[in-house]
């Protein structure tokens, strides 16, 4: 369990000064694992909104040492600094205790990254991987990757007269990591800084590799008021669109439990991605799209060893 | 009895691969990334076996691909571990964002390219496409003739590397060199290490007490001024290449240069040439030699940077000369070496240089054998004669039809 | 709010060799002028629970020892996301357009 006062304590290793959209919830996505990690930190980030925005030379969001290289490769980058880790350290020419974290957006984990993202897993070097997933190609204009949930409009995959937005389920990721055997792996959302946080220092104490998946509302790309970033990530989990949960050692375990399972056209009609969903001659595809959600969730609930 | 240069050197009989992975074990980089591609397969497999021996320190990672091969040398380089690697062809192409990106880094990383033809069609074999496709990449590269130059190469790129951080590549010809067994002298363990030293870079990820970042994103305002250093640094690698090479000599006995000038003094007509070529080439210089042919022979061992100037000056005199590349540009125009020293020629002599052809040979592992050598020089004497260059691309060994 | 356009741009010489550049260099930089709202901080009201804090993608809520001090706004970008999360039975801050 986190305490945010003790949090609140620790010095600021993602600085403001950065150029990330306002309200962007990578900045806090950002903020928020690296106040969690209790050793020092080395950070790699993929390309994307994340890396893009915060090292705009000369100027560098990040406080601690940071390294990025390419787009599909952060994982493989990240196993080769923590390689290089492993050897000074075993042959005596660095003492100091040190986690990795790779940054990668949906675009660079589920898509183009996902090869040396499962090579690095594979492999167990011990590493942190988070996937600040907003569900599209942001940083090149909000165009469809993996992650994109069916009917979302993307700028590559676009609501129009014939076509309603992406026609394909998204890929679970989470379940692809958790076929990895790892130690740990989570999904968590914008909006539980506690849930993500707690979920940060338990995958970097860890002796090997983990993942997170955390939902980042993106204001742009979804459409909606920057102040709602929080309230966006939150009702997702709400409505079951995006559960959050995590599998320690393939025990599967039920974060959040809806009090109250929400549909997911609450969540929907607050985004201009969705708004042609809530069109009435789309009934039937929200309707399928609401069927899928309740089906994965019931399996869900299975696999937690819980009920509805 | 076979005399070695060195009073330590050991006499052995070693593959190019296995010297090139020798030299590795020997070096005893901190971090090796690879993946496995015919023909430079067997240096990393040789040296995992090192690994799982317990001979050396260095910690294997047995990446995915080779683009997470390069992707996770960067890495580690940049974290502040001495890092090698190896590979060729469709290998060396996947990863060929990160070269550039290693340099642009100016990371000291050390590849052995093991020279193999590109796809399409798909062929296992020795020629130079792949290295020469990268030739913009920013990366030193270093071809050698034979093992023993392989194995110098290795050894002395380590110091070129960090010296002048920048990734340096050092190549053999695909088969022709890496499988075939040839008798290397060997330096004692120690005195490697003594050569190459430590690894100190200034900065380093793992340096948690200076944390920076690598990698950021330029704007207009700032990334021609980065590039600009990069192709400074290239601009200012020769000297420091033949400083270690200086001192290789006068610790080891044996002698490198930019590149190898063979019976070049009083030279009329002369073949360019880089790889294992040059050793049969040098058997065909010595026969004209012997009925008073004024023929010579200039090897690039340095390819990356290229040494146009002092090229130029070694080619003033000659009255023709020949350009062989084992790659094709497939440019509607001549090939990557002759491109080069013609460029050279021009820049430095203007108009009054040797006349000059060029010649694409074994490609895919096609040979080249004495008597193709013969031909070349024969053509060199009627063009010296005054002979019309009627193609400036002419094609060895193949059947056009 | 400028922006801190007036600085020298390096020269190939001056720069550090590799596309390198020091840590934490971004605070330097003023992202405030991308508001058309500010947040007003009622130090009264607030009962430093610190969700403001933590949630700002900005770092632009400044803390002490455990207590929300104030707002820095050369890096507030005006996004409302600390008005919104403040609990409602709180509101310590709110959000006003930004006079031209």
């Amino acid at each position: 369990m986190a305490n945010i006062k003790e949090l609140s304590k620790k010095e600021e290793l993602f600085t403001g000064g950065h150029r990330l959209c306002s309200g962007c919830g990578a900045g806090t996505i950002a903020r928020q694992a690296l106040l969690a990690a209790d050793k020092p930190v080395v950070v790699v980030s993929a390309t994307g909104c994340l890396e893009v925005s915060s090292t705009i030379f000369p100027y560098s969001a990040w406080n601690v040492p940071f390294f990025h290289s390419a787009f599909e490769n952060s994982a493989a980058n990240c196993s080769g600094v923590e390689t290089a880790y492993r050897s000074l350290k075993k042959q005596g020419k660095l003492s100091d205790d040190i986690r990795f974290i790779a940054f990668g957006g949906d675009g660079g984990t589920y898509d183009i990254g996902l090869q040396s993202l499962s090579g690095a897993m594979e492999r167990r070097h011990r590493m942190l991987y988070i996937c600040y997933n907003n569900e599209a190609y942001m940083n090149t204009g909000i165009q469809r990757s993996g992650a994109t949930p069916k009917g979302a409009h993307t700028t590559t995959a676009p609501a129009g007269k014939v076509k309603q937005g992406k026609e394909q389920l998204r890929k679970d990721l989470t379940a692809i990591m958790v076929a990895h055997d790892l130690p740990f792996v989570a999904q968590s959302a914008v909006g539980y800084w506690n849930d993500f946080t707690t979920k940060v220092q338990k995958a970097l104490e860890t002796d090997g590799p983990t993942f997170i998946n955390i939902l980042q509302p993106c204001r742009l790309g979804w459409g909606y008021k920057p102040e709602d970033t929080m309230m966006l990530g939150r009702l997702a989990v709400e409505t079951c669109f995006w559960p959050v949960y995590e599998v320690v050692n393939g025990e599967y375990k039920l974060n959040i439990k809806p009090k109250e399972k929400k549909p997911v056209a609450e969540f929907f009609k607050l985004q201009t991605r969705f708004k042609h969903l809530m069109k009435p001659e789309n009934k039937v595809l929200l309707d399928e799209i609401q069927a899928e959600i309740d089906k994965r969730w019931e399996k869900l609930l299975k696999l937690c060893g819980q009920t509805a | 009895m076979i005399q070695t240069t060195y009073s330590k050197g050991k006499i052995a009989a070693k593959t190019g691969n296995e010297v090139m992975a020798e030299a590795m074990r020997q070096i005893a980089p901190d971090v090796v990334a690879a993946y496995p591609i015919t023909p430079a397969t067997e240096i990393v497999q040789i040296f995992s076996q090192f690994v799982a021996d317990g001979i050396v320190p260095t910690e294997y990672v047995a990446v995915e691909s080779e683009h997470s091969a390069m992707s996770a040398c960067i890495g580690a380089c940049a974290a502040g571990a001495r890092t090698m690697t190896g590979t060729s062809s469709q290998g060396f192409a996947l990863m060929w964002e990160m070269l550039y990106i290693a340099a642009g880094l100016r990371l000291p990383i050390v590849m052995a390219v093991v020279n193999r033809a590109l796809s399409a069609p798909i062929n296992i074999h020795g020629d130079q496409s792949d290295t020469m496709g990268a030739r913009d990449a920013g990366w030193i590269q270093i071809y050698s003739e034979n093992s023993q130059e392989a194995y110098d190469n290795m050894i002395q790129a380590i110091r070129i590397a960090e010296k002048m951080k920048l990734p340096t590549l050092v190549t053999t010809d695909g088969f022709i060199i890496s499988h075939a067994m040839e008798v290397v002298e060997i330096i004692p363990d120690e005195d490697v290490k003594k050569f190459v030293g430590e690894f100190k870079p200034e900065r380093y990820l793992l340096d948690i007490k200076k944390p920076y970042t690598l990698g950021a994103i330029d704007l207009q305002d700032y990334y021609f001024e980065h590039r600009y250093q990069l192709a400074d640094a290239m601009n200012k690698a020769a000297p420091v290449i033949l400083d270690v090479a200086k001192d290789f000599a006068a610790t080891f006995g044996r002698k490198y240069d930019l590149y190898e000038k063979y019976k070049m003094d009083d030279a009329e007509v002369a073949i360019v040439v880089i790889g294992s070529a040059a050793g049969t080439a040098k058997v065909v210089v010595d026969e004209l030699r012997a009925k008073g042919v004024k023929a010579g022979l200039i090897k690039i061992r340095v390819f990356r940077p290229f040494p146009h100037k002092e090229l130029a000056a070694d080619l003033a005199k000659l009255k023709a000369v020949a350009i062989l590349d084992r790659a094709d540009s497939c440019a509607g125009a001549p090939a990557p070496l002759y491109t080069d020293v013609t460029s050279a020629l021009y820049t430095h002599l203007g108009g009054n240089g040797p006349r000059a052809i060029n010649y694409v040979y074994g490609l895919g592992g096609r040979d080249i054998n004495l008597d193709h050598f013969r031909d070349v020089f024969a053509k060199l004497e009627k063009i010296k004669a005054g002979e019309k260059i009627e193609k400036p691309v002419e094609y060895i060994n193949v059947r056009i039809g | 709010m400028k922006k801190d356009e007036k600085q020298k741009k390096l020269t190939a010489k001056e720069l550090p060799i590799g596309d390198i550049l020091e840590a934490g260099t971004a605070k330097s930089f003023k992202t405030g002028d991308w508001r058309t709202e500010r947040p007003i901080w009622n130090s009264q009201k607030c009962i430093h629970c610190m969700v403001c804090w933590i949630s700002c993608p900005d770092s632009a809520i400044e803390v002490k020892d455990g207590k929300v001090t104030g707002i820095n706004l050369d890096h507030c970008k005006g996004c409302g996301i600390c008005a919104k999360e403040c609990p409602a039975k709180v509101q310590a801050i709110t959000m006003e357009k930004e006079k031209k």
